[in-house]
């Protein structure tokens, strides 16, 4: 019985492209990102080619996220948001076929990597912060005190904004990267013990094993619906951000 | 349809890519202590900092591919969408302004033709009712002329009558009388006799 449950084995990163990748430290996971980008192309390019009035399948599908994502941008930031669009689009996209790409069996998931969410999230914070400073100029840190606020408080009161500010990275990261990995760790969990019943058990194991199966599958339906949603999350809240780099409160 | 991002946006991109860049690297020098089981953790491999490296350069990569090409081809195609549809709204506006004033005029059209023709069905009525009369005057005098001359005739017949019924009388009293005395009374008593009886019956 050296039936081993290795449930981490799939987040280990490997080289990719051969000896050239290995060179340069190309990784799998880089290689599913370029996938992305070209699916994301993709849909956009061959979506859009009728440019139909009335779209066919595709080019609504491209269509809705465009809209999508252009009004998430407008209604979180306000007119400003349109500005960026772009990188918004950009990001949740990036998130969003990543997240379901990484449900394709076998394939590996970019953002169950806590390196590459904590990428995105300081890139999202830095960005917001040059927003404020750009727009605001050092009236950006007038963002930490609020007004009114009677002065003995203000030390205690900085303190608190200051962190809450530099923790936003930190919690926009996890998030995204604990929710990945916790959902294909549980589907690992689940595929081990189909494997082990089959081994251990013969005949019996075989049918006993189709309740992980079972399990399995409701998963997959469960992290359709995590996918979407912690990408909307991540996007949203690099949104809030923004607003809050732009508007100051 | 926007080819670039606004200024306002475009270096704070730049600048906070610069500085992720150097954060990344800064957390890749930091020795991993913790990197037990989860490959996430394990920052002593070199995999685990390169695949962000790579990671920003694709990312930017689509960055500009999606903000160049694509995202501008979505917006002209949504544009041209909306400005199809509001060109067709503003034609079926017109349409329905035209298709308004058309009722509106066969309405206009329909009244004038109610009351013209009322006006020459009363005109006719009044023109009927007007002949009808003149023809029941007409009639009325014809047969008020026929009833006076009847009368003047029954009034000449009956002079005529009331003439010839003092003779009869006369001669019928005459005749009676020779009858009953014996002898025919002077003629002229007989004459004032009948004139008086005939007087009280006239009475």
């Amino acid at each position: 019985m050296a039936t081993t449950i290795d449930v981490m084995g799939q987040f280990k990163l490997t080289t990719a492209l051969g000896p050239v990748g290995a060179s340069v430290n190309f990784t799998q996971s880089n290689l599913t990102m370029v996938v992305i980008c070209a699916l994301i192309l993709a849909l956009l390019h061959l979506g859009m080619a009728p440019r139909a009035v009335v779209p066919g399948r595709l080019q609504a599908a491209a269509e809705m996220l465009y809209g999508f994502v252009h009004r998430m941008c407008i209604d979180q930031i306000g007119e400003e948001g349109k500005a960026f669009f772009p990188f918004i689009f950009t990001l949740f996209s990036f998130i969003l076929f990543g997240n379901l790409f990484g449900l394709v069996p076998y394939q590996f998931t970019i953002t169950s990597h806590l390196a590459i969410t904590a990428g995105l999230a300081v890139f999202v914070i830095v960005l917001a912060t040059f927003v404020g400073l750009r727009t605001h100029g050092l009236h950006f840190f007038s963002y930490f005190l609020p007004e009114g606020l009677p002065i003995f408080l203000a030390p205690l009161i900085v303190a608190v904004e200051v962190i809450s500010y530099l923790s936003r990275p930190i919690s926009l990261s996890f998030r995204l990267f604990a929710n990945m990995m916790a959902g294909h760790v549980v589907f690992e969990v689940f595929a081990s013990f189909m494997v082990a019943m089959a081994a251990s058990l013969g005949a019996i194991g075989y049918v006993m094993a189709v309740g992980p199966f079972a399990l399995d599958v409701a998963m997959t339906g469960f992290e359709l619906l995590v996918a979407a949603l912690q990408a909307y999350v991540f996007a949203v809240l690099a949104c809030m951000y923004l607003h809050d780099a732009v508007h100051l409160h | 349809m926007r080819r670039r991002l606004p200024p306002a946006a475009r270096l704070p991109v730049v600048s906070a890519l610069a500085v992720s860049a150097l954060a990344a690297w800064v957390l890749g020098t930091v020795p991993a202590r913790a990197a037990v089981g989860l490959p996430q953790m394990d920052f002593a491999n070199p995999l685990t900092t390169s695949q962000v490296v790579w990671g920003a350069l694709i990312f930017v990569v689509l960055y500009v591919l999606l903000s160049r090409g694509a995202l501008p081809k979505v917006a002209s195609v949504l544009e041209e969408r909306a400005r199809t549809i509001g060109a067709d709204l503003d034609a079926a506006k017109q349409a329905k302004l035209e298709a308004d004033a058309a009722a509106e005029e066969v309405a206009r059209a329909t009244r004038e033709a109610q009351a013209s023709s009322a006006a020459q069905v009363a005109q006719a009525a009044a023109a009927a009712k007007a002949a009808a009369e003149a023809e029941a005057a007409r009639a009325t005098a014809v047969l008020e002329a026929q009833l006076a001359e009847a009368e003047a005739r029954i009034q000449a017949a009956r002079a005529s009558a009331m003439a010839a019924l003092h003779d009869v009388a006369m001669e019928t009293t005459e005749a009676l009388a020779g009858r009953l005395i014996g002898h025919v009374p002077d003629r002229s008593v007989v004459n004032a006799a009948v004139g008086a009886a005939l007087a009280a019956r006239k009475a």
